[in-house]
């Protein structure tokens, strides 16, 4: 019975969901038009998906967006692994997590994505320092959901472990661990969206390749519509990533209890 | 006499007081000893050190002044012939009920396979053999502290320290809780120190109950319980001489007098 409510629910919204994707498609589609904007400000629907045909062949679409996804992936994936890493080194040993804080805090409040052109000063116009300010920018989120997971597992769960004789490495493979996982994947999350972040500014910053240099390309030629067609992929790729971390935390996170309505998407 | 499990043998313990530069006497000059299969119970008020006797039996933190004795031997860090259970289940919740039961012997290195057999008798013993592949957060609280006790039991100890086991459950599955496990230390014949602020539960479950002082803990009293039947609380809830030995260990802890007094010990007014 509970059960059928719920699943009235999310057809319910379900369906509310399509309506309002339709309305907007709708409202751009036609919006622009009646309200008079001109279409280099707001190009309708229809001309972003012509649009989207032409960058698809003249442009080259699928080559940018494969560059950018593979850059959103090396660095999400070298960022997690590196913040998560320093994570679980900071939250077992107070003395390295204090006397490295300040500098931590410091790099945290820096904004990540001003380092773009420093990295291309660096590395010149490949794909690497995009791919590093991915990391960078990932790398806090994670390492500070890690670290403060590790901070906060129960020291009565660690005094069970070590009644039982576990050596340390026991303690954190069995307990802080895991323990790790419901906060790490929270920081995946954030970092997944944050990593196309990174990248796109350093594709904004300098290259021929990428939707971010589509973007800037568009941009320059007055091209309303291809800036609208590289927003949309760029979007498409973050959302796959975002769909891939919640993909995997359910099944890593399979032992938790059913959250509420929506699962928190 | 039988021969000694567990020993306190002049035990003082101070922790570094968190405000001045003083040190606090948690327990001071405790001696006392528990005999194979016997069941004591400590009672006193909170903050006179019970917790902290665990800690010092189960080699989790040394004591100050004095040692522990486990089967003899001078209790010098965690070891594997004591076992402890506390209020907080501590299940762990990635684990299934069966694999949070083989939890300590998996640590232990047993190997699986002894590991599985241990858990699936002990789960079918407390009635939990459907639930063995559930996960703790489907599970009620006393079932969760049924588990705990079968991951206490699984790896065998010759000890078992209890701290306040059933103080976070409703007063029914208290009860039941209490009979299964006088049950299983009778049946299994173990030896157990119970940490409780219940003074029913430390009369029908024990066959003696030391009483503690204030801080800094010191034992005041020790009652011998002579009633039969310590694997059946609910018969000695019913014994003529049950309201007696309660009433006593009222007096000893001086209940009607004591006003309430702040929690949080140590605090700066
Ligand atoms: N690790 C510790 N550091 C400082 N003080 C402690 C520590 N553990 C316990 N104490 C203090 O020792 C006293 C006894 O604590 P505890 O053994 O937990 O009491 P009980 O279990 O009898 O309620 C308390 O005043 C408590 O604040
Ligand atoms: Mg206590």
């Amino acid at each position: 019975m509970v059960n059928d409510t719920r699943a009235a629910l999310v057809r319910r919204g379900a369906i509310a969901s399509i309506f309002l994707l339709v309305a907007f498609l709708a409202a751009w589609q036609w919006g622009p038009g009646l309200l008079g904007v001109p279409s280099f400000i707001v190009p309708p629907l229809s001309s972003v998906a012509t649009e989207f045909v032409r960058a698809w062949q003249v442009y080259h679409l699928p080559l940018h967006t494969g560059v950018t996804a593979a850059e959103v992936l090396a660095g999400f994936m070298l960022g997690s692994l590196l913040g998560a890493m320093v994570g679980y080194l900071l939250g077992m040993s107070p003395t390295a997590e204090l006397a490295l804080s300040p500098y931590i805090l410091a790099l945290q409040i820096a904004p990540k994505v001003a380092f773009a052109p420093l990295f291309i000063l660096w590395m010149g116009f490949t794909v690497y320092p995009k791919i590093l300010v991915a990391i960078l920018i990932v790398f806090f989120p994670v390492m500070v959901n890690v670290l403060t997971a590790v901070r906060n597992v129960d020291p009565d769960l660690i005094n069970l472990a070590r009644a039982f004789k576990a050596s340390r490495a026991q303690i954190f493979w069995r307990i802080e661990f895991p323990s790790s996982m419901p906060p790490m994947f929270a920081g995946l999350r954030i970092g997944s969206t944050l990593a196309v972040v990174g990248v796109v500014v350093g594709e904004l910053v300098g290259g021929n390749l990428g939707l971010g240099y589509l973007l800037t390309f568009g941009e320059g030629q007055a091209n309303t519509p291809l800036v609208f067609v590289s927003i949309v992929m760029l979007t498409l790729v973050g959302g796959i990533a975002y769909l891939i971390v919640i993909l995997i935390e359910r099944r890593v996170l399979h032992y938790l209890p059913a959250r509420g309505v929506g699962r928190n998407i | 006499m039988s021969v000694v499990r567990l020993e306190y043998r002049n035990v003082t313990m101070r922790f570094a007081d968190s405000n001045d530069a003083g040190a606090l006497t948690a327990v001071r000059g405790v001696s006392f000893s528990v005999h194979d299969a016997e069941v004591v119970s400590l009672i006193g008020p909170t903050g006179c050190g019970k917790s902290t006797l665990l800690n010092i039996g189960s080699g989790l933190t040394p004591p100050s002044e004095g040692s522990a004795f486990v089967d003899g031997e001078r209790v010098a860090g965690p070891n594997a012939q004591v076992a402890f259970m506390l209020q907080k289940d501590l299940l762990l919740p990635w684990r299934t009920v069966a694999e949070n039961v083989t939890f300590g012997v998996e640590i232990q290195g047993l190997p699986l396979k002894e590991c599985k057999r241990r858990a699936a008798a002990l789960l079918a013993n407390f009635k939990l053999a459907e639930f063995s592949g559930h996960y703790p957060h489907q599970l009620s609280g006393g079932m969760r502290q049924r588990v705990a006790l079968a991951r206490t039991l699984a790896v065998d100890p010759h000890v078992l320290l209890l701290d306040e086991p059933f103080s976070a459950v409703d007063a029914q599955t208290r009860m039941v809780l209490q009979r299964d496990l006088a049950q299983t230390l009778k049946q299994a014949n173990k030896t157990a120190l119970l940490i409780t602020h219940d003074l029913a539960e430390a009369v029908t479950l024990s066959d003696r109950v030391l009483v503690m002082s204030r801080r800094p803990g010191t034992i005041i009293d020790e009652i011998r319980i002579e009633m039969p039947q310590r694997d059946n609380p609910i018969a000695r809830r019913r014994d003529a001489k049950f309201n007696d030995y309660v009433a006593h260990l009222m007096d000893r802890l001086d209940i009607a007098h004591v006003a309430l007094e702040r929690e949080g010990e140590g605090a700066a007014w």
